[in-house]
């Protein structure tokens, strides 16, 4: 069983005891106990259940590779699933709960996939559930997503903040053991920039729980004087509790910063996201120990020999009493050792080389542990706890020597090299034979901006193995990054400390050699997704070749620990199975991020409210007090209608429809785009943007205009101004100011450049008021100033003037059909000029209008709105707006592809109006059927619908489409079929719907 | 994330500033082009594994079009330059010619 030591824990603080839930059950830690430490202080060693058999799993390792021991974390708006027990720092009133099984951790029903094992192998979904195929969508496919996952999904909405943070440095270190301390004190005392970034609450690393002497004292000293060196550089930046998470093109890192997840729930930010610039990047970022494959080498009690020491080092935590050491290095002897001055017993080293190790293995036997090499472990005995093991000899089919009775295994089946980063960005690696792993590369190293590497690897992550060759290698890849970047290297000796010889380790990806399929169909490869060894060989039988392939196949190496533990004893199975070097097979690829990250950190600030910035008119204000119902339209917000108390959003908008046409309606217009054209070539600028002819326009008139895209579609449309000979305004949608203005930049500044053109995006300098009606100029009039009437300002036409006092630019256009002035102010009086139109409209019953309603009165004038009627396929042509297409023109933007076959198909869709027969409103974007049926066997479309609406004006529904040889089909009726399975008929008919001569506005 | 210099503003601009505007050094076809120049001009880009030459906005920034010549590959940047040009400068040219000597891109070598 596990426990917790009478004395022992070096981060651990026995005076204050730290009460927290698991499971329902209360418990007690230490200050400075991780959830796993804890948890095993308190026998708990069934942390969770497998992905896929449920079988019972417990804590397998100290650090953020662990596959097994995931949490959800807190609850409500702090709830959190998938923490890992071993990066989460207890706190009083921590809440976890282990995961995946039902109804309880103990007794997991689920458990029965486990004995039905034999018939789930590798890519047993996909093989399974195929037919029938309907069966997948309402039976296979519920029940796969339920048994699936690991952790639950939040439910309440994130209480917690977060942040992001900018950083800017010459050198980023990630990792703060003794290589990484090394390479940041001496980019530091070269006067580089650093920030130094450490994923634990410690600085050091290993070094400590290795027992390393630096300088000829332990390494906690050496580790507490270089940090408080750095402490006292002014050019360095030390973060704990920050992991490096990612390495990105030119030199960006992302840093990952927990600032509060170690405390109780706060309103401090919870996580913060450093988004780092550095010129050159040293990744000291260790290295992780590899599990050995064995029959039962997932029972609660199988642990990694390194973590095993870290728990009784670091938090006075023992795995078991009596542990059994299985191991293919030496490094595991160092297990034995302090196990043994723990005071707990070490039955018997099983050591797989048949020479056995170096100085190490003869320190145990000096201590009288009982040392088997050529050895290994044939299976593991027990169910949710290890009771004993079976040996064997590692070279043969695993026949049993003798069992062993033990409640902890111990294995080490080798070190790989943290390469993630390293290899985020494009670093390459190496196979070392002799050490079997990765290393970098360091004649491929990640290239930046200037073709030159940008990062390095220093310490154990770059394959050294004692902690002397770790500090001299930090020294000499540091100095190099120095001399990289034009500054010198203060120093080049590291300081002193062990390079003890160690015996060679041996390759061992399987125990016994010679295993029959009984053992490998229990020796696991992958914790977090179930995978086996038996299911490599399998993929690799059925054909999957690719690391990449057998990856997705067996899900080796997949979910949220990215095959940390599992990747290189996964894939030398697979080169094993292939009959290659594990070379060639090479890795899957590494992405960022490192170890998850959360979803809030990633969002930083940007959430709620000012997730982005809203847009608001002069007129806003006034909006909110009078019921406006708001819709975003771009990043502005405007009024769908305003509502009166007690009205619903319908007959707002028909009480808003007809007192426009029956009187007088204000409209906020403030969100059209205005873009000034200025210049010698403005004209024959504007001939290009436009399908009209713009040059010709005198100033104080006005131009409706049509603007396509190169390849003939129509992007925009808008009324032109001329303001003088040299200037002329463009108004633009609302949605489309700035993509206009960029549009028209672009032309200029790349193909146009030596044209005389200046632009500017004045959209925000007006507030610009749609004064409706047939009252428009009567309370004009009332206002006074300007002359107004139809002979001093005729359709289509602008003045600038005095209207009430306001400096005034007054626009005679209409989009309503109705007699109409839209009037534009200096933002800062539009409010004042809103609220004078708002008092002299009273005696006129004038009514605040919303977008709705200028939809309906354009549609009844059969007028057409860029995005209703055109989606990027709509060409002028197919609108009938043949009339606004220059025959003068020599070239305009869209002119040449309009002119390519399937633009000028006489069987394009063309715009009509539509009555339904029974009156109702056709639904919007209902297709319209034809004859006969398609290859697909669907029924044929011959049109659809663009715009729809509730005429109040005409009391019934009227309609724009795009319908095949509309125009000439006026009278025929057609059908629609609506989504309820029923249809609606209706006529074709000319889009103009109200007032077709014109006789309103022409007043 | 790419840094690129603004040539206008002499920004070193991240990625995040910039809007990226594809293949640079497009001749525009228009009006008497026959089909197949035409379409060439409007839908066909090269996709070279190596050295490119791309139009870049410094959107977020002084709003100027640039262009920018760079390794697809390594993300080397060999250079920048204003986009007011129809073909590259000759020093870079020359950087590019010191990087990857014999290189090639449409007319340009």
């Amino acid at each position: 069983m596990s426990s917790r030591l009478s004395s022992g824990g070096r981060l651990l603080d026995r005076s204050t005891s730290v009460a927290f839930e698991f499971n329902g059950r209360k418990l007690k830690g230490y200050a400075g106990d991780t959830l796993a430490s804890a948890l095993l202080g308190n026998d708990q060693m069934l942390v969770g259940r497998s992905f896929k058999y449920h079988r019972p799993r417990g804590i397998v390792a100290a650090g953020p590779e662990e596959p097994n021991a995931l949490m959800n974390l807190g609850k409500g708006g702090h709830f959190e699933p998938n923490a890992r027990a071993t990066t989460t720092e207890i706190f009083p009133g921590l809440t976890a709960q282990s995961q995946n099984h039902w109804p309880s951790l103990e007794m997991d029903v689920g458990v029965l996939n486990n004995y039905a094992s034999r018939f789930m192998p590798a890519g047993f979904y996909y093989k399974t559930f195929i037919h029938p195929r309907a069966a997948w969508k309402h039976l296979f496919e519920p029940f796969i997503r339920k048994a699936a996952g690991l952790g639950k999904a939040p439910k309440d909405r994130d209480a917690d903040t977060y942040e992001h943070f900018y950083s800017f440095v010459d050198v980023l270190v990630v990792g703060g053991g003794i290589a990484g301390l090394q390479a940041a004190k001496n980019a530091g005392e070269a006067g580089l920039k650093v920030l130094l970034l450490e994923q634990t609450p410690h600085w050091g690393g290993r070094a400590p729980v290795d027992g390393a002497i630096i300088d000829g004292q332990p390494a906690e000293i050496w580790i507490s004087s270089t940090v408080q060196a750095l402490e006292n550089m002014p050019n360095v930046t030390l973060r704990t509790r920050t992991m490096g998470a990612g390495v990105y093109d030119h030199g960006y890192a992302l840093g990952y910063e927990r600032l509060t997840d170690h405390l109780a729930p706060s309103t401090a930010p919870r996580h913060r996201l450093w988004r780092i610039r550095t010129k050159q990047i040293i990744t000291a970022t260790g290295a992780l120990e590899r599990p050995l494959s064995f029959a039962g080498n997932d029972i609660p009690g199988v642990m990694l020999a390194a973590s095993v020491r870290d728990y009784i080092v670091n938090h006075g935590v023992s795995a078991g009493d009596r542990t059994v050491i299985v191991t293919n290095n030496d490094d595991a002897y160092r297990t034995a050792l302090v196990l043994k001055d723990a005071g707990l017993d070490v039955p018997m080293v099983i050591d797989a080389r048949p020479d056995g190790g170096g100085p190490l293995m003869d320190a145990c036997k000096e201590k009288g542990i009982r040392v088997e090499t050529g050895k290994a472990i044939a299976k593991v005995k027990g169910g949710k706890r290890v009771q004993g093991i079976v040996l064997c000899s590692q070279a043969g089919a695993g026949g049993m020597l003798e069992e062993v009775a033990c409640d902890a295994v111990a294995m080490s089946g080798g070190w790989s090299p943290v390469v993630h980063l390293w290899s985020h960005c494009g670093g390459k690696l190496n196979w070392d034979d002799k050490t079997a792993c990765f290393r970098p590369d360091h004649t491929r190293p990640p290239l930046g901006a200037t073709g030159e590497g940008f990062v390095t690897v220093a310490g154990s992550a770059d394959g050294e193995q004692s902690s002397g060759d770790c500090l001299s290698n930090a020294v000499m890849r540091t100095n190099d990054v120095i001399e990289a970047l034009g500054a010198s290297p203060q120093s080049t000796t590291a300081p002193q400390a062990d390079t003890e010889p160690m015996a060679a380790m041996a390759a061992v990806w399987k125990m016994p050699q010679g295993a029959g399929y009984e053992l490998r169909s229990k020796m696991w490869l992958d914790y977090q997704n179930d995978v086996k060894v038996s299911d490599v060989q399998l993929a690799a039988q059925e054909g999957f070749e690719s690391v990449e392939h057998t990856k997705r196949y067996t899900t080796l190496g997949m979910a949220t620990d990215q095959g940390k533990l599992s990747n290189i004893n996964g894939l030398a199975i697979l080169a094993d199975s292939l009959n290659a070097d594990i070379p060639q097979v090479g890795t899957t690829t590494f992405r960022p991020p490192y170890h998850p990250i959360s979803l809030g950190a990633i969002a930083g600030e940007a959430s709620r409210e000012i997730f982005q910035p809203i847009d608001k008119t002069p007129l806003h204000e006034w909006g909110e007090a009078n019921g406006a119902y708001w819709e975003p339209v771009g990043h502005w917000r405007r009024a769908y209608c305003y509502q009166k108390p007690g009205e619903s959003i319908e007959d707002a908008v028909n009480r808003e429809v007809k007192a426009v046409r029956d009187s007088l309606g204000l409209l906020d217009a403030s969100t059209l785009g205005k873009i000034i054209v200025k210049g010698p070539d403005a004209g024959k600028f504007l001939d290009m943007m436009y399908t009209n002819l713009m040059s010709t326009l005198k100033p104080g008139k006005c131009r409706y205009g049509l603007m396509c895209t190169e390849n003939g579609f129509l992007t925009d449309d808008g009324v032109v101004a001329r303001i003088d000979d040299d200037t002329w305004l463009c108004h633009t949608t609302t949605g489309g100011a700035s993509r206009i203005h960029g549009h028209m930049e672009e032309w200029l500044q790349t193909e146009w450049w030596d044209w005389k053109v200046y632009t500017a995006n004045v959209t925000e300098q007006f507030a610009q008021v749609a004064v409706v009606g047939p009252n428009a100029r009567k309370v004009l009039e009332k206002l006074g100033g300007m002359d107004v009437s139809k002979d001093a300002l005729g359709f289509m036409e602008w003045k600038e003037g005095k209207i009430g006092g306001f400096d005034a630019r007054v626009f005679r256009i209409s989009f309503s059909g109705e007699l109409s002035y839209e009037i534009a102010v200096p933002a800062s009086q539009g409010r004042a000029f809103w609220d004078a139109l708002w008092d002299a409209g009273q005696e006129f019953n004038v009514t605040p209008y919303g977008t709705e309603c200028l939809h309906v009165l354009r549609a009844e004038k059969g007028f057409i709105m860029i995005g209703d009627e055109t989606d990027g396929t709509v060409i002028p042509q197919d609108l009938g707006l043949n009339w606004a297409l220059s025959k003068k023109k020599e070239d305009y933007l869209g002119k040449r592809a309009q002119q390519r076959d399937h633009m000028t198909d006489p069987n394009r869709w063309k715009l009509v109006g539509l009555e339904s027969i029974d009156g109702s409103v056709i639904p919007d974007g209902a297709y319209a059927v034809g004859t006969g049926l398609n290859e697909n066997g669907q029924r044929n479309t011959e049109g659809r619908i663009t715009s729809t609406y509730y005429s109040a004006n005409l009391n019934k529904g009227i309609a724009m489409g795009l319908i095949l040889n509309g125009p000439d089909r006026m009278g025929d009726v057609i059908t629609f079929p609506k989504i309820d399975g029923s249809e609606v008929k209706a006529k074709i008919v000319d889009p103009v719907f109200y007032d077709k001569d014109g006789e309103k506005q022409n007043v | 994330m790419l840094i690129l210099q603004c040539p206008y503003c002499g920004i070193n601009a991240d990625e995040t500033e910039l809007a990226a505007g594809g293949q640079a050094h497009i001749k525009r076809e228009t009006v008497g082009s026959d089909d197949n120049a035409f379409e060439d001009y409007l839908f066909r880009r090269v996709n070279p594994k190596g050295v490119h030459f791309e139009r870049w906005r410094h959107a977020n920034g002084c709003g100027k079009w640039f262009h920018a010549a760079r390794c697809t590959m390594t993300l080397e940047v060999f250079g920048t330059y204003k986009a007011q040009t129809f073909e590259p400068p000759q020093n870079i040219k020359d950087a590019i010619s010191a990087k990857r000597p014999g290189w090639k891109w449409g007319d340009f070598s």
